[in-house]
């Protein structure tokens, strides 16, 4: 029963990766741009979380950990960028 | 038991992820675009983790989960409000079925939202960039 679920969950979790790509690149302002990235962002980490119960990748949580900060990194700096231009004050 | 939990916890997850993108499509203007994807992040990606947790049980895998949960939601709210906070000083229009705007009134007596003063780099929209 899980894999069934999980397969249709991946299925679910492209499109809406595909939702927030359409975000990403239509949307108008840069935070929306910088949002959408976010949420896809979290969308790859449910992507390789069901990846993981499906296969049972043996290093893949460790993924999980590094794109999940990646993209906060990428986050905290382009807002840092939109706030006043510096990254690193 | 644990089949029906962990089939319970990824429904949930699934489900607030496509919520999530429904609402970044669907909504009008930026913060309400981000009241939607904090939801995705939270209840979707930390669900999803929660049923591998669950499925996983006592082991590595178990406990590896349950630090990327804390973590998840540890930085998703700080990440939200920085760009919320850089949106809103960047003066992204709001939609216009908004009723009430209770900063701007502090920024104006602030002086932050004259128009000669701008901090470097700062980006202006305008009401006709929004669609």
């Amino acid at each position: 029963m899980i894999p069934i679920a999980v397969n249709v969950a991946l299925s679910v979790v492209g499109l809406s990766m595909l939702l927030c790509a359409y975000r990403a690149i239509r949307g108008p302002t840069l935070p929306d741009r910088v949002v959408a990235f976010d949420a896809w962002v979290s969308n790859l980490v449910a992507l390789v979380v069901l990846l993981i119960i499906r296969d049972r990748i043996p290093f893949g949580l460790d993924l999980v950990l590094v794109i999940a900060i990646l993209g906060f990194l990428g986050t905290v700096a382009v807002a840092k960028y939109l706030k006043g231009g510096d990254i690193f004050a | 038991m644990r089949e029906i939990l962990v089939l319970t916890f990824l429904a949930i997850g699934t489900f607030f992820l496509l919520l999530g993108s429904w609402g970044l499509i669907r909504l009008p203007d930026v913060l309400c675009r981000m009241h939607a994807t904090t939801k995705s992040t939270t209840f979707g990606a930390c669900g999803l983790l929660l049923a591998l947790a669950l499925d996983a049980g006592w082991s590595e895998a178990g406990f590896k989960s349950l630090l990327a949960v804390v973590f998840l939601l540890l930085t998703a709210p700080v990440g939200a409000h920085m760009i919320a906070r850089a949106a809103y000083r960047g003066r992204v229009p709001l939609a216009d079925q908004t009723t009430i705007d209770e900063l701007k009134p502090v920024y104006e007596t602030l002086g932050l939202w004259t128009e000669d003063k701008r901090s470097p780099g700062e980006v202006i929209y305008r009401s006709e960039d929004l669609q």
